[in-house]
């Protein structure tokens, strides 16, 4: 009994060690040259692969990339434990005391429904109307006769607030919304769901779901680029006077004509 | 002797470190938490159905019911197969049928929610939508995936119950000639009917308490459902969505949502131990 007690204690022991180092060296590695990005995640996946890219061409540096959210991105600016959030709509006042905002892209927000679903144009007055839960059914809205199903994203999502801004004015969202909690969600429910009708990232659209014209316009790079698509939020790089020169550097990467194209390659829309 | 006492002295150590994290927790939860509740009056908080954390309103009565309407629907679903369950494997089957399912609860035990989750939302929720209608995200798919999860619970702590009534009553009924099942409804399920009911409980606790599984299956709407084909949200699913970005008061709510969480549950667990602790002096009175 007891020999083989020890021998299961050494493994766990080492394992224990192992994990205290690694903790340990990640410190140091930050402390050292690795610029830590956290907030938004509908910014993160884009974030990512640029900073892929980055690492590439600059095996030396060190970019590490984490999710939250866009508030939980300025938190962390706030309080240090990030060089950069990433915030996926505009500042509010209180928050932009000492923070900057940098827009490396901008994205559309799309609306879309179900691929069999005839309905291709709603008004923002439309969408306002069906996201309060004022229309009940698709008739009212020119469609085949049958319920709406809204799908909405949780309080406190950048996407959320985006289109809030961007859309319901001073309505609320209705409180029989299906509440989904990423972009990803959002696209798998409305594949799967003739009734339903969400909004999300334009790029992320892809081809499993349909996105209607807004007041005419389809939602389309170029509309974006010509400011004649609305529904439009900017995705910021949010600095602090701690922001460090590394920092920096992946900044300028970010908003060099390399960062812009990867950015626009993956569905995004130039900042400038 | 020495080595005893150093030994017992580090046990305990290990032992109080648990109550201490324990009260820790509770002491933060509740830190954080109560004073939003007094902040915007308890009947604002407890009441009222309006959750706006962005206009300052923080009411988690839908969220109650919604908890306690999908614990309501698991239970029925998970303490029917569960007892079932029970019954088959101690009453009506041989020692080999018996070892051949035991280890399959317990595997059923230890797959993870969110795998109960994902098969939820790939096979029940469709299911539910192109048949019964609605959105398919729903108390009902949410009460299914639930029940199938607190199924080993229920099962397996019923099992003990029924283990747990002494052979002779099991041999007296049978030799005045009732039969299988007249013995299992009129003694078996009395005799051991305080354990069984403690096996119910624990299994809501798990019910209540479940959320990456509901985050998933229940829609997350904040309306309190009028059917069960209507989406639902629970405390749960509403702290884990939210938690990420909230700040600030909206924070302090989510605490106080995980305050009430823990009245309920520990109003569960008061109740199951209780009725555990009757079951052990019947016991002790009947030898």
């Amino acid at each position: 009994m007891i020999p083989t007690r020890k021998t299961a204690a050494l493994p766990s022991g080492t394992a224990l060690a192992a994990c205290v180092l690694l903790l340990f060296s990640g410190c140091g590695r930050r402390e050292g040259h690795a610029v830590n990005v956290m907030g938004s995640t509908s910014v993160q996946p884009f974030a990512e692969l640029v900073s892929e890219e980055y690492i590439r061409l600059h095996p030396d540096k060190r970019v590490e990339v984490q999710g939250g959210g866009s508030t939980a991105g300025i938190q962390a600016l706030a309080s240090g434990l990030a060089e950069i959030g990433m915030c996926s709509r505009s500042l509010k006042p209180q928050e932009a005391s000492d923070a900057v905002p940098l827009t490396i892209a901008r994205d559309a927000l799309a609306i879309v429904v179900h691929r069999s679903n005839p309905i291709s144009d709603l008004s923002i007055q439309q969408l306002r109307e069906v996201f309060a839960g004022r229309v009940a059914d698709w008739k009212d809205v020119g469609g085949k006769p049958g319920p709406v199903r809204v799908i909405t994203r949780e309080e406190g999502s950048g996407t959320r607030e985006a289109f809030t801004q961007l859309v319901m004015a001073k309505a609320r969202i209705s409180d029989r919304a299906l509440t989904q909690e990423s972009n990803g969600c959002v696209r798998e429910l409305v594949e799967g769901d003739r009734a339903s009708i969400g909004y999300m990232s334009l790029g992320l659209v892809g081809d499993a779901v349909k996105p209607v014209r807004v007041d005419d316009i389809t939602p389309t790079h170029e509309n974006v680029l010509n400011n004649s698509y609305k529904l439009v939020r900017p995705f910021l790089f949010v600095t602090n006077e701690r922001t460090g020169p590394q920092a920096r550097e992946f900044i300028d990467f970010i908003l060099s004509d390399k960062g812009q194209s990867i950015l626009e390659e993956e569905g995004l829309v130039r900042a400038r | 002797m020495r080595q005893d006492r150093i030994i017992r002295f580090i046990l305990m150590l290990v032992a109080f470190s648990a109550i201490a994290g324990l009260a820790l927790i509770a002491f933060f939860i509740f830190k954080e938490g109560v004073p939003l509740i007094f902040q915007v009056g308890w009947r604002d908080f407890f009441l009222s159905s309006e959750w706006h954390p962005s206009e300052g309103l923080f009411g988690v009565f839908a969220m109650i019911m919604g908890t306690l309407m999908v614990t309501a629907g698991a239970m029925l679903i998970g303490g029917v197969f569960g007892l079932s369950l029970a019954i088959v494997m101690t009453q009506f089957s041989g020692p080999r049928l018996a070892g051949a399912l035991k280890p399959v609860i317990e595997l059923l035990a230890g797959i993870p929610s969110v795998v109960y989750g994902f098969i939820g939302v790939k096979t029940i929720v469709p299911l539910i939508r192109d048949h019964l209608g609605g959105p398919g995200l729903s108390v009902l798919a949410c009460s299914i995936v639930l029940g199938v999860m607190v199924l080993p619970t229920v099962a397996s702590i019923s099992i003990d119950a029924f283990r747990a009534v002494p052979r002779s009553f099991w041999e007296g009924s049978l030799a005045l000639g009732a039969t299988r099942w007249q013995t299992t409804c009129m003694v078996m399920l009395k005799a051991a009917r305080s354990g069984l009911v403690a096996a119910v409980i624990l299994g809501m606790g798990r019910a209540v308490g479940e959320t990456m599984a509901v985050i998933m299956v229940a829609g997350n709407s904040l309306a309190i459902p009028d059917s069960i084909l209507a989406p639902v949200r629970t405390l749960t699913s509403n702290i884990a969505l939210e938690m990420g970005y909230a700040s600030g008061l909206h924070r302090k709510a989510l605490f106080a949502a995980g305050v009430t969480l823990f009245v309920i549950i520990m109003i569960l667990n008061t109740a199951a131990i209780t009725l555990s602790s009757n079951r052990a002096r019947a016991k002790g009175g009947a030898k």
